[in-house]
């Protein structure tokens, strides 16, 4: 076990490695504007473009580019300097953290509390008309797109341009610990439209895999055991079906704090989504290289756990 | 003893009466019968073999007994009484004291019926303390001492097993303690052996009529292998297409059968000293849709000796002649039908 995970963590590193050599050829053959002419301004002369170019290392041959850039990354925790405002990629990206943290696991919490119980009773009350009201809204919610909810929850919802006036509306989030009663309304309407598709899924899952387990032999057994239902569907069922749930879980995750970016511009919160959206439309390419890998940090992460935890929850399941 | 029922009932009362039993089932192509008004009953300390083939409806009638098919919407009627209860008539949560306490099923795959995820002990513990008011601690000395009971080599340490980690045969024993954990009076074993590989299915035999004597539990052993009851059943019901058609003690259906389909299934057993190059004989054609019976006797398509008018006349189970304990659902006439046997055996 401690051997695959060991091997595990080294595969990631090379796919992290990987995953930065692609974004960084893809980002210098990509017809993107020259990084040292936006950095000038739009009138500057050719001198001080070409001074430019050789601060931000432009002038250096590619391979060399890289191998400095992967230096700074494994020697000193580096992710070089904003093109656009010059700041230090690494201190942009602690900064955005928290808000990007915030989002997801709220939204982690709320989508977990509603989808769960829900595709376990529509699972037993298969066929019933709850059943089929609640998988409906469900896959309403699954194809609404992120960006479409949350306009339409803060023209519903939101204390500035809401039909009713409750919640406060964009950009009005503020850190946690700068005031965490302002921290926690300011995020309500994010949390919940990150959370309805993510809910949706999850209860279509569950249903689905709690329906394949109900039928197993094992909880026949369970039953002639003369277990009360209420144990039988949560010890032995539900305890059985929750292993794809874990999957997608930690995927789901570790891609959201890669950064939320169609929830986090629409409600203007400024996370890692929100930061990576500016640097795409600025062709910041450091910050997009460094949130880049940050998203690929988290899912290998994620996916490392996932394995770990089939392990404590299927006793079956042996890596060597 | 746990005292139960109605103290009018007399003690003589057989430990399960079952009359008239009808389940169905409704699907998507419509009802399905599967089981058609069957009767028998058991004494304390006895074992009554249920044979037939799959989809005869045996099985059905043993999860019946235990109130599993509700959990399946399956609609039943007649009478289940049970040391002078009426099963049926009970609610779920009366019916779940009884489930795993004063009656225990063991099932055909150990495999997929202990849950996987689960120590065989923690499984164990949890039928203990479904009906007793044990500290786990005590829950658990039990069940190392029932894993020895039905001899799992080194208890004490195959308690912390998963089932994967132990053999088919082990796995059965597992069951078996755990249908024992709280010392039922009537045990059903639904196939206990099919599983399992032809050495270890005596071993379980033999395991299930040991403890069955030394705890004089009536058992309920159902079965495709009439080989399988042979040894152990005390009387044996027939099953064919969701009726019984023959009910007998076991050394009648052994010696003197008398419904074709119980013929077709002693000659399909294959035997040590018939000569090698035997041919078993199967019974032709293949057990009927529950979903279209046929009519008249369900075996006449199958029957070799069916006359036209089987085809309309459904046979009542009856008793032979002379036989008060030997019935059958069969039209044949009772000389004709002795004089087939005949020239069969």
């Amino acid at each position: 076990m401690t051997r695959y995970v060991l091997r595990r963590i080294l595969w990631g590193i090379l796919l992290l490695i990987l995953v930065s050599a692609l974004t960084f050829v893809l980002f210098r053959i990509l017809p993107t504007a020259e990084p040292a002419r936006l950095r000038a301004g739009q009138n500057a002369s050719p001198r001080v473009i070409a001074e430019l170019r050789v601060d931000l290392g432009l002038n250096k041959p590619l391979i060399t580019q890289f191998w400095l850039y992967m230096k700074g990354l494994f020697l000193h925790g580096e992710l070089g300097y904003s093109y656009h405002s010059g700041a230090s990629v690494r201190s942009l990206i602690f900064n955005r953290l928290p808000a990007t943290l915030s989002l997801t696991i709220g939204a982690m919490v709320i989508w977990m509390a509603i989808g769960l119980p829900i595709g376990i009773l529509s699972a037993l009350r298969r066929r019933s008309r709850a059943d089929r009201a609640s998988m409906g809204v469900a896959l309403l919610f699954i194809s609404a797109p992120e960006y479409w909810l949350g306009l339409i929850a803060l023209y519903l919802f939101a204390a500035d341009i809401g039909q009713i006036r409750v919640f406060p509306g964009a950009g009005s989030y503020v850190g946690l610990t700068e005031d965490p009663w302002k921290w926690f309304t300011s995020l309500i309407l994010p949390w919940l439209v990150l959370a309805a598709g993510f809910a949706a899924v999850y209860a279509r899952v569950m249903r689905g895999s709690l329906i394949e387990t109900m039928s197993e032999d094992y909880i026949r057994t369970a039953r002639a055991k003369g277990l009360p239902e209420r144990r039988v569907v949560l010890r032995h069922g539900v305890r059985a079906a929750i292993t794809p749930i874990m999957t997608i879980f930690a995927l789901d995750v570790g891609v959201l704090l890669g950064g939320a970016v169609l929830v986090e511009t629409v409600f203007d919160i400024p996370g890692i989504g929100r930061l990576n959206y500016d640097a795409i439309t600025h062709a910041d390419f450091p910050i997009i290289q460094g949130t880049v890998l940050l998203a690929a940090l988290f899912i290998i992460v994620a996916n490392i756990l996932v394995d770990i935890a089939y392990a404590y929850l299927d006793p079956r399941v042996r890596y060597s | 003893m746990i005292a139960t029922g109605d103290p009018s009932v007399p003690t003589d009362d057989p430990l399960l009466r079952v009359e008239d039993l009808r389940v169905s089932f409704s699907t998507e192509d419509g009802a399905v019968k599967a089981l058609d008004g069957i009767s028998y009953e058991l004494e304390r300390g006895r074992t009554l073999g249920i044979v037939g083939e799959s989809g005869s409806g045996k099985t059905v009638a043993a999860l019946s007994v235990l109130g599993l098919t509700r959990a399946d919407g399956a609609l039943l009627s007649g009478r289940i009484s049970f040391a002078g209860r009426d099963l049926l008539t009970l609610s779920e949560g009366e019916l779940r004291a009884i489930r795993g306490n004063q009656i225990a099923m063991v099932f055909q795959d150990p495999l997929s019926s202990l849950h996987p995820q689960y120590r065989v002990g923690a499984q164990i513990v949890e039928a203990i303390r479904a009906h007793q008011s044990l500290t786990k601690a005590k829950a658990r000395a039990h069940a190392i001492e029932l894993l020895g009971l039905v001899d799992i080599p080194d208890p004490a340490r195959r308690v912390d097993a998963y089932p994967h980690e132990l053999s088919g045969g082990q796995r059965q024993r597992v069951m078996i303690a755990m249908a024992l954990a709280n010392d039922p009076e009537l045990l059903i074993a639904d196939e206990p052996t099919t599983a399992l590989d032809v050495t270890v299915q005596a071993q379980i035999l033999a395991l299930l009529a040991r403890l069955q004597r030394e705890r004089a539990m009536a058992l309920v052993l159902v079965t495709h292998d009439l080989g399988v009851v042979a040894e152990m059943a005390d009387d044996i019901a027939v099953m064919y297409a969701g009726e019984i058609v023959e009910q007998a003690p076991a050394e009648r259906i052994f010696t003197a059968p008398e419904h074709p389909y119980t013929w077709g299934l002693l000659r399909s057993i294959p035997t040590l000293d018939g000569p090698r190059e035997q041919e078993l004989t199967p019974i032709p054609g293949s057990p009927s849709s529950p979903l279209a019976p046929p009519s008249g006797c369900r075996f006449h398509p199958r029957c070799p000796y069916a006359q036209p008018e089987h085809a309309r006349t459904e046979p009542a189970l009856l008793p032979v002649p002379g036989q008060p304990d030997h019935r059958v659902a069969c039209l044949l006439a009772p000389e004709e039908r002795r004089r087939l046997w005949r020239e069969l055996a």
